[in-house]
C-alpha cells in the first residue's frame, strides 16, 4: 500500500467542526464523546502506573504519591472525573438513540444540554462526598 | 430493503448477516454491552478514587484497599471492561480518521498497547491482593 489508490484520494466530507458546516451544540457534544473517550484511553495508562506503583511497595508508590496529592495531580485527576462523567452521561444519550428514542432535533438538543449539567453535578458530587466523608 | 430480486447477496449470506467486515453487528454490540456494564463499575472507581486521593497519602491505606477481596474482583471487571470498550472505542477513531498502511499500524499500536496495560493493571491487582 504505498501508492494511493483512486479510493483513497477521493474527496472526503469536510469535518463537522470549521468554516464548511453552521456551528451545532449537537455536533460538538459529539466530537466532546471520542475527545474523552480517547483522554480516558490515555487514563488507563496511569491507572496501570498506579496499580504497579502499590504493588511494587512503600518505595513505588512514595515516588507517585506526592504527584496524586500535590495540586496539579488533584487537578488532572478532577478533569479525569468531569471526563468519565461526560463520556458517561453522554453514552446514555446515545444509547437511547440507538433503541430510537431522543432522536428528533428538539429532544437531542435539549438532552444535550441536559447531559452536560448532569455530569458536572456528577463531578462536584463525587469529590464533595469525598472531601466530607 | 431491497427486493430480492435486486439483491446480489446469497440467500445464506443474507441469513448470516455478517457483512463485507465479516463480524456483522458484533462491534456495535460489545460496544454497548461493555458500556452498559461499565456504568455502575465506573460511577464505583470514580467514587473510590476520589475517596482515596481527598484521604492521606498512606501507602497502607491504599494497599488495604486494593487487597479487599470485594474491592479487588470489582477493580479485575473495571479494568477488563473499561479497556475493552476503549479497544473498541479508539479502533472507530482511527477507522474514521487514518487510511491505509497508517490505518493498519496505528490499529495494531492500539490493540497492543491496550493488551499490554490490561495485563499489567490486572497482574498488578492480583499481586496486592494475593500477597
Amino acid at each position: 500500500m504505498s501508492t494511493k489508490t483512486p479510493a483513497q484520494s477521493r474527496p472526503l466530507s469536510p469535518f463537522m467542526l470549521g468554516q464548511y458546516y453552521r456551528f451545532q451544540w449537537s455536533s460538538l457534544l459529539s466530537f466532546g464523546h471520542r475527545i474523552t473517550g480517547i483522554g480516558l484511553s490515555l487514563g488507563t495508562l496511569l491507572l496501570a502506573i498506579w496499580l504497579i506503583a502499590i504493588a511494587g511497595g512503600p518505595q513505588w508508590y512514595g515516588a507517585l504519591a506526592p504527584h496524586l496529592h500535590a495540586w496539579y495531580g488533584q487537578l488532572l485527576l478532577i478533569c479525569w472525573t468531569w471526563a468519565l462523567m461526560y463520556h458517561l452521561c453522554n453514552g446514555i444519550r446515545h444509547l437511547f438513540w440507538d433503541i430510537g428514542r431522543g432522536f428528533d432535533l428538539k429532544t437531542a438538543e435539549r438532552s444535550g444540554y441536559v447531559m452536560v449539567v448532569s455530569s458536572l453535578i456528577l463531578t462536584a458530587a463525587v469529590w464533595v462526598v469525598a472531601h466530607l466523608a | 430493503m431491497a427486493k430480492t430480486s435486486e439483491d446480489l447477496r446469497s440467500p445464506l449470506s443474507r441469513a448470516r448477516g455478517l457483512g463485507s467486515a465479516k463480524d456483522g453487528v458484533h462491534h456495535f454490540w460489545v460496544q454497548r454491552v461493555s458500556a452498559l456494564a461499565l456504568v455502575p463499575l465506573a460511577l464505583w472507581f470514580a467514587f473510590s478514587v476520589a475517596m482515596l486521593a481527598t484521604g492521606p497519602a498512606d501507602y497502607y491505606a491504599v494497599h488495604y484497599w486494593v487487597s479487599a477481596p470485594s474491592v479487588a474482583v470489582v477493580l479485575v471487571l473495571f479494568l477488563a471492561t473499561a479497556l475493552y470498550h476503549s479497544v473498541l472505542g479508539v479502533q472507530e477513531v482511527i477507522v474514521d480518521y487514518a487510511v491505509g498502511s497508517l490505518r493498519l499500524t496505528l490499529l495494531l499500536i492500539s490493540k497492543l498497547l491496550h493488551a499490554v496495560i490490561a495485563a499489567a493493571a490486572i497482574f498488578a491487582v492480583l499481586k496486592i491482593a494475593l500477597a
